[in-house]
Parts: C-alpha cells; structure tokens; sequence
C-alpha cells in the first residue's frame, strides 16, 4: 500500500512537472497584476530534478533494505537495478520517451569520482602492495587480453556469419572489446561486500578493477583515435605511441595521485586551527585530483586511488579524531549514495526503444566470450604468477576471481561515449553492454555467494587480534628482515623494511604532526583500544553503581569506536598492519554521560596511562559531558580548555603501585591491609580470574623482585580502589590506596562515588571485557546488568576492575 | 652464477640436503654466506653476527643470534648455548625459514608449523624453562616496542603487561583466588597463534642466485 501511493505519487509528480516547464514562457510577458504566488519551474529545474533524484534513488534503497531476508540472497545493486527499471518504466509511460539516463559526463564527473576515493581511502596497503605484482599482471595483461580477445572473436564471428549483417570493422571491434574488458569496481564492491570472502582473494579482484583503468583508458583512446583514423593510416609508428602512451597514462595518472595525496598530508598538517572544515580539504582536493588527471588526459581513477591511498596515513594521523570520522562518514555516505544512484540509473537507462537494437547472435557472443575469455585469462595467468608467488592462489579462489569479474558502469558509460557518426552500430553496442551488464551484477551476484559457500572459499577472519598475536607478529617480522640480512639475501622482507625505515624518518617526519608521529605503532593501537574498552565500561559499571552522582545527559551519543568499520565494506585486515583493534561495533546508545569532575579525573588518568594526548581521544570518544554542550557559540571552537599539568605525578604513582602489585604478588606476599572495613567481604567473593592488584604494595618492595614470575591469581581483599567519598575515615592523603581519579582533588559528595561493591572488587582480566562490550550495545538499560552478574551483593563486578588493570 | 658452480656431491651437503631439506645450490649459497661471514673460519662466532650492518637496525637483535647459539634449535634435543657454531648448525637453524616443499602432507605441515613456532618460542623464553615468565615477556617486549624508539620502556612494559593479561584469561579461563598464572606455555603459545600462518610467512627466499656478492 504504501509503495503504490509512492509510486502513483511519483507519476503525478513527474507529468505535470513536465507539462509545467513548457508552458512557462507564457507567463512573464503579460503580467496583468501582482502575483502572490507563482509556479517558478523554470527557475529551479535542474537542481530540484537533481535533488529529486538523489531523493528517489536513496528512497528506493529504502525500500529495498527493509527486508534483510532478499537482501541476503540478492545483491543490494541487483534490486536497485530492478528498481530502476520500474522507475524507467514509469517514466517512459508517462512521457513516451526516456528523458533520464545516465549520461556519461554526470556518471564520470559526479558519480564515479567519490566511490573511488571511498575505495582508495580505505585500501589496506599492506595487502595491496604485497600483493602488487599479482595485481599488476591481471589488471595489465589481463585487461588486454580481454580486448583483445573478445574484439577478434566477435569479428570472426561475424565473418563467419553468425551475427547476421553488422557493419563493423574490426577496429571497431577492437574499440568494443576494449571497452567490455575492464573489471568496474562499483560492482566489485557491491557485490563481493556480501560475501567477506578472503583478504588475498578480494584484494586480487578488487586491486585489478581499480587498476585496470589504467589500461582501459588507453585501450579505448588509442582504439577510438584508430577508428577515427581508419585503417590504412596505422602504421609501427601509431602502435608504439599507442604503447608509450599506455606508460603516460598509468604512471602519469599515479603521479598525479600521489602529488595530491602528498598535499593533502602536508595540508593536515597545518589545519590544527580549522578542525571544522579539515574534512572539506580532503574531498576537494581528491576531486581535483581527478579531474587534474582527466584534464591531462591521464587516468582519473588511478590518480584518485593513489591520492587516497598515500594520503589515508597521515590524515588519520593527523587530523583530529573528529575530524577523521566525519572524513570517514562523510566519505562512505558519498561512496555509498553515488552507487545507489548509478544502479538505479542504470536500470532505468534500460527502459529506452532507442538504444534497443536485438541481434541475438552479438549479445550472445559477447557474453559468452565475457565469460570464457575472463576465465582463461585468470587461469592462465595465475598459473604463471602462482610459480613465483610464496603462497600460490588456490584453485577455488581463481574460480571466484574470474566469476568475479564483474562489468558495470564504466563499461556502459564509455559505450555511451562512443561517436555515433564513426560507430554506426553504436545502439547495438549500448544495448550489449547494458546486457553484460545486467547479467555479471544481477546474475552473478545473485551467484556469488551461494559459489562461494558451496566451493567452501575461504572467508575473511573476522575476530580480534589479540595482543600477543600483535606483538608476535612485529617480532616475527623483525626475525624475518633479521634472518635475511644475516643470509645475505635481498628479499620481500628487507625492501620492506628499508621502505619502513625511509618512510618513517623521512616521510613521516615531513607529513606528520610531531605530537601524531608518536602515536605510531600498532601494537600500541591495539594496547590503546584496550584502554578505552576498560575506561568506558568503568564509566558504565561507576554509573550503574553511584548512579545518583552522575550528571545524566540523555542526549549525548557516545561513539566508542576508533575506526569504524562500516557494512558496505569491511576487509578486516588479517595482517597486523592496518588493523584498528577492531572494537565492538559501533555503539549508538544515548550513554549517560559522566559528571564533569569524573570526566576530568579520568581524562587525566587515561592520558597518562598512554604518555601521550590519550586523553584527547577519550574525550572525543566517551565523555561528551555537559560542559561541552555550554561552549560558547562559536563555528570553529568545541575544545574546552584542559589543564594539561598536574597528572603526571598522580599517574606516575599510580603506575609504579600497580606494577609493584606484580612485585607483592610474584613474591606471595600478602600486602597489608590497611583498610579494615570491608574485611568481611573477601571471603564471600565468587572465584574471579583476576590478576592481583595491591594496590597496597609498599614502596621497599619494589624492584627487586623481579625474579619470580608468577602473577598471582588472587583476590585482596580491600586491596581495590579506596575511595574516600565513601569512608571518610580512611586517610584521603593515602594516595597509594585511591586511584588518581578520586584523589587529591577536591572530593566533594557531587562526585562520582562508587558503590561499596567497587571498592571491594579487584580488577578482571580482560575476557570479561568480551563479554561485557556485547552488553554495553544491548539497548537495555544499564540496569540490565544486575540481571547479568549474580544477584549477590558479594559477586564480583567486572567492570571498574579492568581500568584499574590499565591504570 | 656462483651458485651453479658449487662443488655437486659433496657428501657432508648431502647429509645436510638430506637432513634440512635444503637443495644442494641452497646450501652452497648458504656456505659461501657461512665463509663470508665467517672469514673463512670455521665457525661462527657472536661478534661475527654484530658484524652485519643491517642487523645493527634491528630491535631484536640479541634475541637472533642468540637464537643461532641456541642448542634447542640445533634438532638436536640440546640445551644450553653455545659459544660458536659450526656451518652445519647454521643451516639448521636456517632450515626453520625454508619454503615448504610442493607437497606436504597435513602430518609434515603439522611439524613444519610446530617447529617454527617453537624456534619463535625459545627467542622468548631464554631460561629454557618451558614456560614464557612474565618477566621474559616483558624483557623481549621491550626490547622489541622501545628500542624503535616509538615508545618508552614504561608504555612497553604495560602493553607486556596486557599481553600476559589477556593470555592468562584466554589460556586458563576461570581462575580460582588461589590460583597462579605462570607464565605461557608451548601449549598455550601454539594454541594462542592459532590463526597466525607462520608456516607460509616466515619463510626467506632462497634464491638461487648469489646474491653475496651484492650485499655485503
């Protein structure tokens, strides 16, 4: 019921808008009095069609996502295109001519551009250029073997007779196939999104249609200039300019890139005081990109991925957190609109009696020769490239890397292109092309998954590195580079690793803030994540517990993760190098936020836990408190001063009791209880993995112990947190028993207390931290946990343990 | 190219071919990489290895040699160091970084994996106890996070600190008050890389080449 109103609504809308935009001529010569209000079509045109277009393609993708059960077995792109199709049927019975398509100049310059800086931004590098060299072969070689291929096969064919009377010489079969060989990235992201099939895998396919612009940009240009020329006219002389210019092309193109993408890093750089509208630099600059590419007659898509890929580093390095995630949203809101937009289009583009030219025997040819010729080409030459990799393609996986060599967009755009005055078969080429088309997106990917789970490919792993696989994996990559230097030989690993050493003392000292520069590793990334994970669910557990303290404020929205993975397209990076920490998807709970001077506490504590601006992304993350929604009025201002001093000491301390816990309990020592209150607690505790935290080491046991290395599980009783708020008896000047939060400051009763329970509770291990960050994104509320932990005043609580484990 | 004129047959390689799984044109790079190393001596000696200018960079560097003059990497079922080693110890030690062979089946691809994750268990645990101590822990990361220079030793120390943390709740699960986390065993370490593809990554290329002459 309701897409029909929508639908009927649409007609009436589209006809008479139609019919308005004639009639208004009329109107201005004659006016016979004051107008109070008027119909200015005319006026607002084209910007309203092409808002309203936008509106009806995301609508559309509305539609289609409310029923996640077909969006599972049919591609998102493939039910877009059918939508399209809808759409242009309707139009088309409205005005008995199609009078939307997409056209090439709309689909070129403002629809392809942000799918692939989307796609550039988000590359994981490492894999991509570990795997270059296989990349490289497919997208080159491959691509102009495709042409190649198809266009010769396509006329003998037709010499052969099978397609009837075409008027087409081979040049211009050649011009076709080049134009039908390349691999479109749009529909290799829409469709393998689904999938998550293996990092190696997908990097191969998805690598190679982002590259092979390249070729195909040269591959169409020379053929279209032969065409042009006509036969006789080439000559060795046009086939070798035609040859360099593929060299121009390419590496001009990355060039180009790379000059931008530098720019932008530089650019990042400086723009601590316009944090606003740092994001706008990226997207405009990565335009340019493009369109200085295409102004120079080089690769567009080429020079935008490089742009992206150089820049992605040090933008996130950079830039402020805020910042990096507008770019992010900002960045995959874009991508993904502009997909949804150029499927839509292509389906109604169908709906045309104009380009619908039928020679069975063409557009069946063609796409079985798409077909055929894809997968020979990638057998043979993995076969070739499988002898020199160290871990060879399998064969299940080239059968997904040729079924996914998907056509889409930019085939049907340069078939657009194509000068009908030269190319008089041009319909029939549109119509073919719009036909391969609709059959690698809808066919195929309707197929895709349902192969990939019946070869039983492997899939992309999912879980979280752990720490020690992190710091298990930089050793071992040290080893490697070791091992090569001592056997003398010139490997992967040492380029590699001479590549790391120029790029950071070099690149990085030019294109990096200071302050980020020693943010960079990502072990520490991960120890980071961690700290975060703790630090918000001791938020939580403090709340739940001394609820009645804190300063709700229903309306902030804590966005706790780092880096964020969105659906449409999540490689989750198996290799360490870029890998965020993977936290808990994104958390969009109103989360109560804490009380000011809580908030400052722990800024200061986690800041220095970290020794470097922790506290600068944990104030971003977690704690937008009150006082932030009351700065003043200003378009370029959200930081709130903080006093950077004073936690040093505080933290430092806190820092050495913690490790002295280690010390206390490697030598089994008991510390002493200096708190007697709560004695009676410890024996009713429920068995916790917990590592012991005395905090009540005393400063003789230090060091010296380092020789024993057990860590002790065990519990201590009033060996937590000491907070004085809530036994004031307790000497608040015994800093080694309060965590910095809630010492030394002025503790007044509109602190954040924590419940008896916290003070007695020692620190979790981690693992309770798995199972709480499901929790924390469960939509109950945080009362909710009560039900979680047993009933029992004496269980213990998770939560506020695992900060102090970090702090 | 040197390496095609290695003496062919020469019956001490062909133990070793047989032993390391080395082909007999990888052993004699490796040889003539043994001698340069060496000057021409007969064995190797730690301040051979400090003599490797590249090696200078690495942050764990003590870690690797000594792995060369560790017994327990010898095969050999030894214990202990050494004080220099000999060629046939060196390509033992090197054979935990050779390319598998084409076809393995899943037994020897078990083994080939355990020992490579043994070779990098006994970098970490230097007292040969077995067992991965916190403290070694934290000595090897650190020597790995701080002498990059990135970090300091304090923010080191916490990140070995976590890692033991975490593997401690991984491994043992459910601890009683009582009870003692030791350290990490082979058992846990094997269990805890489970995902890590040790066996198609730490590999070095041995070309067939020799490359000795080009790096130095």
């Amino acid at each position: 019921g309701q897409s029909h109103t929508f639908f009927l609504l649409l007609i009436c809308v589209v006809s008479p808008v139609k019919g308005e935009a004639v009639s208004q001529h009329g109107h201005s010569s004659n006016i016979t009095g004051i107008p109070i209000i008027s119909f200015k079509w005319h006026h607002v045109e084209t910007p309203y069609l092409v808002a309203f277009w936008v509106l009806v393609s995301f609508l559309g993708k509305l539609v289609i996502e409310a029923n996640h059960h077909v969006t599972s077995v049919i591609p998102e792109s493939a039910l877009l295109i059918c939508f399209g199709f809808i759409l242009g049927g309707m139009i088309w019975a409205a005005d008995k001519v199609q009078t939307f398509r997409l056209t090439p100049t709309v689909f070129f310059f403002y629809l392809l551009p942000q799918v692939i800086l989307d796609a550039g931004y988000h590359m994981p590098n490492k894999l991509f250029f570990t795997n270059l060299g296989g990349i490289l072969v497919h997208a080159v070689i491959g691509t102009c073997w495709n042409a190649a291929s198809l266009g010769l096969s396509l006329w003998g064919c037709q010499m052969g007779g099978a397609m009837g009377d075409l008027d087409i010489g081979l040049l211009q079969y050649l011009l076709f196939g080049s134009l039908m060989a390349a691999v479109d990235p749009v529909a290799v992201i829409a469709v393998f999104e689904q999938v998550h099939v293996n990092d190696v895998l997908f990097i191969m396919v998805f690598g190679e249609s982002l590259l092979n612009d390249g070729v195909t940009v040269v591959l169409f240009n020379v053929f279209d200039a032969f065409v042009s020329l006509g036969g006789p006219k080439i000559d060795a002389a046009e086939i070798i300019k035609g040859i360099v210019s593929f060299f121009v092309v390419a590496f001009g193109g990355s060039l180009v890139g790379l000059v931008f993408g530098l720019l932008i890093s530089l650019l990042t750089r400086c723009t601590k005081n316009i944090q606003i509208i740092e994001p706008g630099f990226i997207f405009v600059l990565g335009y340019l990109s493009y369109l200085t590419a295409e102004m120079l007659s080089l690769s567009a898509i080429l020079s935008i991925v490089f742009c992206g890929m150089c820049c992605q580093k040090y933008i996130n390095a950079n830039m402020d957190e805020n910042s990096v995630q507008t770019v992010r949203y900002a960045m995959k809101a874009f991508a993904n609109g502009s997909e949804t937009i150029i499927f839509v289009f292509l389906g109604i583009s169908a709906i045309d009696k104009v380009i619908w030219v039928w020679n069975t025997g063409f557009i069946l040819l063609t796409l079985l020769f798409v077909l055929v010729y894809r997968f020979i080409g990638v057998f043979f030459l993995t076969w070739i490239l499988n002898r020199y990799r160290l871990v060879p393609l399998e064969f299940v996986d080239q059968v997904i890397m040729s079924y996914g060599g998907l056509r889409g967009a930019v085939a049907y755009g340069l078939a657009v292109m194509l000068d009908e005055n030269k190319i008089k078969e041009k319909n029939l080429m549109v119509c073919t092309t719009l036909i391969v088309v609709y059959f690698t997106v809808i066919l195929q990917g309707i197929t895709m998954k349902p192969l990939v789970m019946w070869l039983k490919v492997k899939r992309a792993a999912v879980t979280e590195v752990s720490l020690l696989e992190k710091l298990t994996n930089k050793m071992f990559n040290h080893t490697l580079v070791a091992i090569e230097d001592i056997s003398g030989q010139i490997g992967h690993n040492y380029m590699r690793s001479k590549w790391k050493y120029f790029e950071e003392n070099w690149m990085s000292w030019i294109l990096m803030k200071p302050s980020a520069r020693k943010k960079q590793d990502q072990v520490f990334d991960v120890f980071h994540q961690l700290n975060l994970k703790d630090a918000m669910e001791y938020v939580t557990e403090g709340e739940r517990r001394g609820s009645l303290e804190f300063v709700r404020n229903e309306n902030s929205i804590i966005d706790f993760k780092k880096k964020s993975e969105s659906e449409s397209f999540d490689i989750n990076n198996a290799n360490m190098s870029n890998d965020h920490g993977a936290m808990s998807t994104t958390s969009r709970d109103p989360i109560p936020s804490v009380s000011l001077e809580m908030h400052e506490q722990i800024m200061k504590a986690v800041r220095e836990a970290e020794a470097i601006n922790a506290h600068h992304l944990l104030d971003q993350h977690l704690y937008k408190s009150r006082k932030q929604h009351r700065h003043r009025f200003s378009r370029s201002h959200f930081d709130i001063n903080r006093d950077e001093k004073e936690v040093q000491e505080i933290f430092q301390r806190t820092m050495r009791n913690r490790l002295k816990s280690f010390t206390s309990a490697k030598m089994g020592v008991k510390p002493p209880k200096t708190i007697v209150k709560h004695t009676q607690k410890e024996q009713q505790q429920k068995p916790m993995k917990i590592l012991s935290r005395s905090f009540l080491g005393s400063e003789g046991d230090s060091a010296s112990g380092y020789d024993q290395s057990y860590m002790r599980a065990t519990y201590r009783a009033g060996a937590g947190i000491e907070n004085p708020a809530f036994m004031p008896d307790l000497d608040p000047m015994d800093l080694l028993q309060i965590p910095p939060w809630l010492g030394e400051s002025e503790l007044d009763s509109s602190m954040v207390a924590l419940s008896h329970r916290a003070q007695v509770d020692l620190p979790r291990t981690p693992s309770n931290l798995r199972r709480l960050a499901p929790l924390r994104i469960s939509t109950r509320s945080t009362d909710s946990f009560t039900l979680e932990n047993i009933p029992d005043t004496q269980s213990a609580t998770p939560i506020t343990d695992n900060i102090y484990a970090w702090f | 190219m040197g390496a095609l004129q290695s003496s062919p047959g020469r019956p001490e390689y062909s133990d070793l071919a047989e032993k390391t799984g080395f082909s007999f044109e990888q052993i004699g790079v490796l040889h003539k990489r043994f001698k340069q190393l060496s000057h021409n001596e007969e064995t190797l000696r730690r301040d051979h290895f400090n003599e490797i200018d590249d090696l200078a960079f690495n942050p764990i560097r003590a870690q690797i040699i000594e792995a060369f003059f560790d017994r327990r990497n010898f095969h050999q079922n030894g214990e202990g160091k050494v004080q220099e080693i000999g060629f046939e110890e060196f390509v033992v030690v090197m054979s935990h970084f050779r390319p598998p062979s084409a076809h393995m089946t899943e037994e020897q691809r078990g083994k080939t994996r355990r020992e490579k994750l043994r070779f990098l268990f006994n970098m970490h645990d230097t007292d040969n106890d077995g067992i991965i101590t916190l403290e070694e822990y934290r000595h090897v990361v650190e020597e790995l996070l701080s002498r990059s220079g990135t970090l300091e030793k304090e923010t080191a120390k916490c990140i070995a600190d976590a890692a033991m943390l975490e593997v401690a709740s991984i491994s043992v699960g459910h601890m009683e008050p009582d009870e003692f986390y030791e350290g990490i065993t082979f058992e846990h370490f094997l269990k805890l890389l489970e995902r890590f593809e040790i066996e198609s990554r730490m590999i070095i290329r041995f070309l067939n080449m020799d490359t000795t002459t080009l790096c130095k």
